[in-house]
């Protein structure tokens, strides 16, 4: 219409409108039905529910487990994505490959094969239990879970970054006195901050969604070991819909400030 | 055109033309998940039933498993079940409260309150029953851990809960108060709750977590059945449990929109049978039918005392709420800890 603006790339119009229609249908009108369920309840009520004891019990759980998830994968992840990036080695195309597996397998498989590892009679959780501590029923196995279902997000969005890094860079630093942590400090982790931040941020996202694996290794205790999820399913047996979709919409407000924070801060370091 | 029309109508009425024409039949049964395998087998026999004197149709039934409240959602949410048969009546009611898919006094509609078979509760403990368990007062002894899944979640996990609960009036001369501080200590000895009941066999059989399993009977004696089940498993009836009766019921407006609803009351009606009643007796379901029952009594062991979800909890109308929706008796021992 206006011939003030002519961008380079044609078709902003076409591709705007396009993107619009897709985001509706897949993402913003599902979650929109979601907020008029919830609009059925007056604020008490929603307020009831997402403010009784159980509910903020579930909510530090979730939100507790899967923000420890993502530091784990965070520290752990950027290390995998490293030793990928720079060395070769024997069946490193082998372990590159397994990195994904985590997102193939279904989760209640995974769900299922942690917590047989992890009971107190299980292959790894009898030598907790004779250290004095158990793994699955505890929050401890509810991060387990939701680490090994995360971990690809970290190493697969830094990953590529790393591997634009060119070594010599690094190398030049070296030769100029620096030493690694400095290397390490001044080098790669501005340019690896805002990929970094991203693989956490969908981590963590998913971590608090994450139901499938973590549901047979939690223990379910009320207070103790009850995930977000599982309230909203124990919601849903009752046929407590609108109950459920208040639960729902708080954990969805409570991920997009999150998000949104992660965002920001992203924001911030790319345009210092 | 006109002609196209003509067709179809003709087309129409050879479909509609009474059961001297042929038909086809798809009918889904939406259950809950320990009936796979009496369903696979029920299945056959209801087609062989209807072929005699149908001969001429083709029957395909297909059968749908899940934790029966998520079940009775689905069919709310749209499923086209032509039958249902769950775990609870609480479940089927619901469907037709907020489905309206069925009318509400559906369980009038067959036999027994709609229920052709029964179950109960029993344990399941491990080979030799190194804790000595004979009863629910044993299961809350010092050291004893108890695996039941959750009935916020799980319908026989409230079958449990209420044979408890049944036991806990009966102990102590119908003081509530009293069984609910048996209840309570119970469920200290519950190291896991599972979502439903599988995954608490799970738990207990391939995890080895716990020294007692609360189970449907016909679960119990499914792991028994299981490779090596019987070298590692011991039931143990205990004096009081509760009638379980998974009800059944066709949903009627699906049935009659895909043309099943005739055909739909037959299957369920068939349950009823002597052939039926043996299916159920074999997958270890208690019949109804008291000469099958005779036949098959040696395989199940006599409870003293039965209790019943309309004799003892007021149906599934009055003890659902009680008991575990929000701020119910199960909400109420966690609060207390």
């Amino acid at each position: 219409m206006s011939r003030r603006i002519s961008p380079v790339i044609p078709g902003f119009g076409l591709t705007l409108g396009y993107t619009v229609v897709y985001l509706s249908l897949i993402v913003l009108i599902p979650l929109a039905v979601m907020f008029v369920h919830a609009a059925q309840l007056t604020f008490e009520q929603f307020w009831a529910i997402i403010s009784s004891p159980r509910t903020l019990a579930a909510l530090r759980l979730s939100f507790g487990t899967a923000l420890c998830a993502a530091i784990i994968n965070g520290i752990i992840g950027t290390l995998l994505a490293w030793v990928l990036v720079r060395y070769t080695f024997p069946g490193r195309k082998i372990i590159d490959a397994m990195i994904d597996l985590p997102f193939a397998l279904p989760t209640a498989v995974a769900g299922i094969a942690l917590t047989a590892l992890y009971t107190p009679n299980g292959l790894v959780g009898q030598f907790a239990e004779s250290l004095g501590f158990k793994i699955a029923y505890t929050p401890l196995g509810i991060t387990l879970a939701l680490t090994f279902v995360t971990l690809p997000f970290v190493v697969r969005t830094v990953q590529p970054v790393l591997a634009d890094i060119p070594r010599e860079v690094e190398e030049a630093a070296a030769c100029l006195g620096a030493k690694p942590l400095q290397v390490f400090r001044h080098i790669l982790a501005p340019a690896l901050l805002p990929a970094w931040l991203t693989g956490f941020a969908l981590a963590f996202a998913r971590g608090v969604g994450e139901y499938g694996s973590v549901i047979f290794i939690a223990g379910n205790m009320p207070m103790k070991t009850e995930i977000l999820p599982l309230l909203i399913m124990v919601k849903l047996d009752q046929y407590d819909y609108t109950g459920a979709t208040a639960i729902g919409v708080m954990m969805l407000v409570v991920s997009f400030i999150l998000l949104l924070l992660i965002n920001l801060l992203q924001r911030r370091i790319e345009t210092p | 055109m006109s002609i196209r029309h003509y067709a179809l109508a003709a087309l129409a009425s050879a479909l509609f033309a009474g059961s001297a024409v042929a038909k086809d039949y798809e009918l889904l049964n939406v259950s809950y998940d320990p009936t796979r395998e009496l369903y696979q087998d029920y299945n056959a026999e209801f087609v062989n039933f209807w072929k005699k004197s149908h001969p001429d149709d083709k029957v395909d039934i297909k059968q749908s498993h899940g934790g029966s409240g998520k079940q009775g959602r689905a069919v709310i949410d749209g499923l086209r079940a032509d039958v249902v048969t769950l775990a609870l009546a609480g479940d089927i009611d619901e469907i037709a409260k907020l489905g309206k898919t069925l009318p509400e006094n559906w369980q009038t509609k067959l036999p027994d309150a709609s229920t052709p078979y029964t179950s109960t509760i029993v344990f399941l403990v491990r080979k030799g029953n190194p804790k000595g368990i004979h009863d629910w007062n044993d299961l809350i002894k010092d050291g004893v851990s108890v695996i039941t899944p959750n009935p916020k979640t799980s319908g026989g996990a409230r079958w449990n809960f209420l044979a408890a609960w049944a036991y806990g009036l009966k102990a102590n001369g119908g003081d509530e108060a009293k069984a609910k501080q048996y209840i309570q200590t119970l469920f200290k000895h519950v190291p896991v709750l599972d979502t439903g009941a599988r995954g608490s066999t799970i738990t207990f059989v391939n995890n080895g977590q716990g020294d007692v399993l609360l189970a449907w009977e016909n679960e119990a004696y499914l792991a028994l059945k299981e490779d090596g089940g019987k070298d590692k498993f011991d039931i143990v009836v205990p004096s009081v449990s509760i009638l379980a009766e998974p009800p059944v019921a066709v949903v009627e407006k699906n049935a009659e929109k895909k043309g099943n609803a005739e055909i739909a009351e037959a299957y369920l009606k068939h349950l009823y049978s002597k052939e039926g009643q043996e299916i159920a007796a074999k997958n270890f379901y208690r019949p109804r039918d008291k000469d099958v029952a005779a036949q098959y009594a040696k395989q199940f062991q006599e409870v003293k005392s039965l209790a019943t979800i309309d004799k003892d909890f007021g149906g599934w109308k009055t003890a659902q709420p009680k008991f575990f929706n929000d701020g119910g008796v199960f909400d109420q021992i966690y609060q207390a800890q």
